[in-house]
């Protein structure tokens, strides 16, 4: 009989790729990607899904990597800021943040460039928010729609202005509806 | 965070299991593990049942417990029919947790009572007979109705208020496979003098769906009184459906988040409305009926007139009667 | 060769001379395209080999004493060790220089760094952490609550004339006491360190904003030479004040990686951020104001109370800017201090005038109100010509430009009068405060060389906590070495590079700008005596040196690289000198729950020289937002018997979010301070925060006609009076 809480073997497909591990089953997803395949761009705002530093899109969605287990996301398409683009190919989106000074610091902007991402597939599959005004229609790609949909990353630098013209600028070619970005 | 096995459910029969807590999206059981608030020695994840279902049935509509709060609030035939329930969700966390968070897992969500939160202090939730802290504490974000001298907590969830006007019902099923339907007020269990005790469900309980009978008529108002304009827990919220025809009231459905230690509706307010046109007057009736028995605790003295600020508002909105 | 300049004239002012034309524009950050692949590096990133991981041990108890028990965790899986020595208190104040308060076995505060567990993981770290058998005794005697401190100690205290009796001959008069509660800085990476030893050397890559004080500070904390201290924070996820001085994770990774011989990382959990880490006093403040008939001030009273730990060499200068920025003959300051058993005060985002001129411009508006007065065109009127108290010049102060411009641009004449205006439910109001914050600067130095190959080098302990540091200091240089910004490259954050100012107080930018201004300054010099001619004649554009008769480029004219280290340091200069500006808020106010929603802001500030438009704006933007936090969300909640921190998260700790934030207008008033330093520069980091909340509670005045004195302007202090 193992011991309690013993390490598993696990294989995550991140970033395309696939990895195996072996983790005691409390590793938080988020520290596997940090501490076990050295992706250190998620980060670590808080721990307990009250920032959104540690953004991931997982199966294509945007979620808080440090409230969900490793081992619960054997098989999952995990995409990382990693997975994204490096310096000298950058995704749209991470150019937009560039060009716009979408971050100060840049501890939250992976989280923030990574929620963007979710939150683009979700405004195109017609998703509503709490600033929709009405739930029959497919929303409008507003102002206010990215600032209430992006308010699961906190950023104290206080670079709201900046993220929010950078993800305008950038949702068309990050698959945005042409005409709803406009 | 102790260490747990961990096991992944084939079957409801894996998830069965009263030695193990059930996980699925774990938003907030992983944010109580971290704290070691909760210290479970196994798992149970759940998340490839099959429970991920919205199905229309006659006079119905059963959602399975593993549908993500997003998913949920997105679904054509809830933002269609069940307007309020997909505004509550909407109003609740962020867009991150709401793709995690599930039905089942959200109406399980544990209070935010400071206290409770942190293990250096008393709290007979957390630890029974240990004694409350948050009685003559900061007290801002805690219950005016429904509490106990041993207890002041709140229910977090926006989607279990929404679930209470809808008169919803949680779909258990028994180790033995035998199926339980509950009301969230049978769901839920007041504090009394074991705050400990949260909700009718047993080791080895599984929510499998939760029930919605067909929408009560009317126009459907999800209201959240919160400290920032997102990403907030809710200092007050009202979740109404009203229905008014040749001038007066004929079906009204109204809960309240924020305030007690279950989404709190009282079905004497909503007799009180019903065949009555509607006036300040009416509205002020109602507030009174509602907060007959609240209880301010000093921080949180200020929900009883904003309750009756906003129950007077959203009624006024929804019956076109006021401003 | 060192370029030194004790700064006690005025400069001239080369930077208007010099063609390379990239100062002061919008580039975009050279560390922009790291960060924005998650490919820069911060403290808790880094990996040593064999390295160990520590999770802290807070103080359950808010007074009394403690003893570890260790044997009750020895065994666990992947113990390493449990350790208190060295422990401090909470973190360092900034420019402290030597270790804050280390208590053996004693405890001050609930949630004080009494141990660090180290072991092979972080879960077992936390586990352990979590599992930790303490042995307390309490003492029952504990102070934790403001309201109930009767024992008010008197700090700096100044009169001049008579405040009394102005007030009471006076045509207007206001009578204001105003509460603000504690803040903390928040910033989004939590502090955290790797250490490890070489024999006596230490090397710590730690999350720190002024590496020069922090290495003396983790030497006198170890009781080690700073000689033996190395330590490394090329990035750091944010500061705000909080990272000013050392924090228990850089002690503690240091004292375990010693004790263990192996690399340890120490990563503070959020909590303990909240608790640990010095956050910004609460203070109580009474402002008296008064004016005569025509609306010109004659006195000015601030009054401030605030609290701390015993033994902590800090009080907020809430009173700061209301020394220098409006008129008035009669004069009182007075600073109360207690003690109270609750986390250490220190500095936060302009400590000082953050909360000081929450009170004061609120106070301003009341004021503007009684005497009829429209607010803009009051504190016009009441912009004295020399400093009210020493009679020194202002060395620039664009205040009336930033007013006049600000209220044209922000449509400040379509204000109306409180609740005339009305959308639905909603309340609309307009509101004004001035800005005003102390402009400082600091020693500083840097090394700068020039390559044969049209390349340069910077390179300086200084930090860029999200600054912009890295983006100015290689602009500086390349406009100053006539090179296109890209062929400069900029090494930050290691002790082992010339020391610099820090990041703190607004002057990290100015000041560490002066000193590699200066070492260019050098080369400049060199490549003029090369080419022939005088420093003044020389121009230096897009690597071609022109002087003289001489044309010639760089890559010719250098044989080697030339590496000069600037060197700057404050001098004595009988002038008053501040960043002023003047912000704007228009909000909406719910009529039946008081919420507040800021519509939109404008910021017109005037800080000297803009060294880069983009990253200043980005600053400006930074203050607003606090502006709006410290105006309506943000509160450390205290728990009155024990002083708790209840809301120790950022779930229930309100920093806003995006939903919160309007579109956000920047307009900066040119300007250059001559008497600042030799690239008339002026800070603008806290310039912009400093009076931005003050307009946000003045705009719910005029919305709704509900005058807020105890913040934040949660909805609960608001509805009530609607």
């Amino acid at each position: 009989m193992p011991t309690l809480g013993s390490a598993m073997k696990i294989t995550l497909n991140v970033n395309g790729e696939a990895r195996s591990l072996d983790v005691d089953p409390r590793v938080a997803l988020l520290d596997a990607l940090r501490t076990h395949l050295d992706l250190t761009g998620s980060k670590k705002g808080c721990d307990h899904g009250q920032c959104g530093a540690c953004t991931v899109l997982v199966n294509g969605r945007r979620i808080n990597s440090c409230l969900t287990l490793a081992v619960m996301h054997e098989g999952d398409e995990i995409t990382t800021i990693e997975g994204l683009g490096e310096p000298g190919s950058l995704s749209p989106l991470q150019k937009s943040f560039v060009k716009h000074d979408g971050y100060q610091c840049g501890y939250c902007t992976p989280g923030q460039i990574m929620s963007a991402k979710g939150m683009i597939a979700e405004f195109n599959m017609g998703w509503p928010s709490n600033v929709t005004d009405d739930l029959g229609t497919a929303p409008d790609f507003t102002e206010a729609e990215i600032k209430e949909r992006m308010s699961g990353n906190l950023c104290r630098c206080s670079a709201y202005p900046g993220i929010c013209h950078a993800i305008r600028e950038a949702a068309p070619d990050e698959g945005t509806i042409e005409e709803a970005a406009e | 965070m102790k260490p747990f096995d961990y096991v992944r459910a084939a079957s409801h029969g894996d998830a069965h299991d009263n030695a193990a807590r059930i996980i699925a999206g774990g938003t907030n059981l992983l944010d109580l593990m971290k704290h070691q608030i909760e210290t479970p020695t196994k798992l149970v994840d759940v998340t490839r049942l099959d429970m991920t279902e919205i199905e229309e049935a006659e006079n119905s509509v059963r959602i399975g417990a593993l549908v993500s709060n997003s998913d949920l609030a997105a679904d054509p035939l809830i933002r269609e029919r069940y307007g309020v329930l997909s505004r509550a969700l909407l109003a609740g966390a962020s867009g991150q947790l709401r793709n995690k968070a599930t039905t089942g897992g959200n109406l399980l969500q544990r209070t935010r009572c400071p206290y409770f939160y942190d293990t250096t202090q008393p709290c007979n939730k957390r630890e029974p007979g240990s004694g409350c802290m948050a009685m003559e504490g900061q007290n801002r974000i805690l219950a005016i109705l429904g509490t106990s001298d041993k207890c002041i907590a709140t229910h977090p969830s926006d989607m279990a208020v929404a679930m209470r006007v809808l008169d919803a019902r949680v779909e258990i099923e028994k180790p033995d496979g035998q199926i339980q339907l509950l009301t969230l007020d049978e769901l839920y269990r007041l504090p009394g003098d074991t705050p400990h005790e949260e909700t009718a469900l047993e080791p080895g309980d599984l929510i499998v769906a939760v029930h919605l009978p067909d929408a009560p008529k009317g126009k459907h108002v999800y209201r959240k009184v919160r400290d920032r304009s997102s990403y907030a827990f809710a200092l007050v919220s009202v979740g109404a459906v009203v229905h008014t025809d040749g001038g007066k009231i004929t079906d009204a459905a109204l809960a309240f988040g924020g305030l007690g230690p279950r989404p709190w509706r009282d079905t004497e307010v909503e007799q009180t409305l019903i065949g009555e046109a509607p006036s300040e007057a009416l509205f002020e009736k109602a507030a009174d009926i509602l907060l007959a028995d609240a209880k301010g605790y000093g921080g949180n003295d200020f929900k009883i007139p904003l309750t009756r600020r906003v129950l007077k508002s959203v009624l006024g909105e929804l019956t076109g009667a006021t401003q | 060769m060192t370029e030194h300049l004790k700064m006690d004239k005025v400069q001239p002012r080369l930077l208007d001379e010099t063609g390379q034309g990239v100062i002061s524009t919008p580039m975009p950050r050279p560390e922009g395209p790291l960060k924005v692949s998650g490919r820069a590096t911060y403290a808790a990133e880094w990996k040593a080999e064999n390295m160990a991981q520590g999770f802290m041990v807070r103080a359950g108890i808010p007074k009394g004493s403690y003893k570890i028990d260790a044997d009750s965790v020895k065994d666990m899986p992947g113990f390493l060790g449990v350790y208190s020595d060295h422990m401090v208190r909470n973190s360092a104040q900034g420019t402290m220089n030597t270790n804050p308060v280390q208590l053996e076995h004693e405890i001050q505060y609930l949630g004080q760094p009494i141990a660090v567990v180290v072991a092979e993981t972080f879960e077992q770290a936390r586990h352990i952490a979590e599992s930790l058998k303490v042995d307390y005794t309490r003492d029952d005697d504990v102070a934790g609550d403001f309201d109930a401190v009767t024992d008010w100690k008197e700090g700096s205290s100044q009169d001049q004339g008579d405040l009394d009796d102005a007030i009471a001959k006076a045509a207007f008069a206001v009578d204001s006491t105003y509460t603000t509660p504690p803040h903390n800085s928040a910033a989004m990476e939590p502090h955290a360190a790797l250490a490890s030893w070489d024999g006596d050397k230490v090397t710590v890559r730690a999350s720190l904003q002024m590496l020069g004080y922090n290495r003396n500070e983790i030497a006198d904390s170890l009781g080690i030479d700073a000689a033996n201290v190395r330590l490394l924070s090329p990035y750091v996820g944010g500061g705000f004040g909080s990272k000013l001085g050392i924090d228990p994770a850089s002690v503690s990774a240091a004292v375990a990686s010693r004790h263990l011989g192996r690399p340890v990382r120490v990563v503070l959990h959020r909590n303990n951020v909240f608790e640990m880490i010095n956050l910004r006093t609460q203070t109580r403040q009474r402002v008296r104001l008064a004016a005569d008939s025509n609306g010109k001030m004659t006195a000015v009273g601030h009054e401030n109370w605030q609290t701390n730990l015993p033994d902590e060499p800090f009080a907020e200068p809430v009173d700061t800017a209301t020394h220098f920025l409006y008129g008035g003959e009669n004069r009182r300051y007075g600073q109360y201090t207690a003690v109270l058993n609750r986390s250490a005060s220190g500095s936060v985002r302009a400590p000082g005038e953050a909360v000081g001129m929450l009170a004061l411009e609120n106070a301003v508006d009341e004021l503007a109100e009684v005497a009829g007065i429209d607010p803009v065109e009051f504190r016009l009127r009441n912009i004295p010509d020399t400093h009210p108290e020493n009679g020194n010049a202002y060395s620039s102060r664009s205040l009336a430009q930033c007013l006049e411009e600000g209220a044209e641009k922000f449509g400040w004449s379509q204000r109306k009068s409180p609740k005339e205006r009305r959308e639905g439910e909603w309340f609309i109001g307009m509101g004004v405060a001035s800005a005003a914050r102390t402009n400082i600067l600091m020693e500083s130095k840097a090394r700068v060389t020039l390559n044969p190959d049209g390349t340069a080098l910077v390179e300086t302990d200084m930090t860029d906590i999200g600054t912009g540091t890295y983006a100015i200091l290689g602009q500086i240089a390349a406009e100053m070495l006539g090179l296109p910004t890209d062929k400069v490259t900029v090494e930050l954050g290691d002790t082992d590079l010339p020391t610099a100012s820090g990041s703190g107080g607004s002057w990290g930018a100015s000041s560490s700008g002066s000193s590699v201004f200066l070492g260019a300054k050098a080369i400049r010099a060199k490549i003029a005596d090369r080419l022939g001619c005088s420093p003044e004649e020389l121009r230096l554009q897009d690597g071609v040196a022109t002087g003289g008769n001489n044309r010639r480029p760089l890559t010719e004219l250098l044989e080697g690289p030339i590496s000069e280290e600037g060197h700057i340091e404050p001098g004595d200069q009988d002038v008053a000198q501040a960043g002023f500006g003047a912000h704007f808020a228009e909000v909406a106010v719910n009529s039946v729950t008081g919420e507040v929603r800021v519509r939109r802001m404008l910021a017109s500030m005037a800080a000297g020289r803009i060294l880069n438009a983009k990253t200043a704006q980005s600053q400006v933007w930074g203050g607003q937002i606090w502006g709006i936090g410290s105006a309506l969300t943000e509160e450390i909640q205290h728990d009155r018997r024990t002083g708790h921190i209840v809301n120790n998260d950022l779930a229930e700790y309100h920093v806003p979010v995006n939903l919160d934030v309007p579109d956000l207008q920047v307009h900066f008033v040119d300007e250059r301070d001559d008497y600042a330093n030799p690239i008339q520069s002026k800070g603008i980091g806290e310039l912009g925060l400093s009076g931005a909340g003050a307009a946000v509670t003045n705009a719910i005045y005029n919305a709704c006609g509900v005058r807020v004195y105890d913040y934040p302007a949660t909805p609960d202090k608001i509805f009530p009076h609607l």
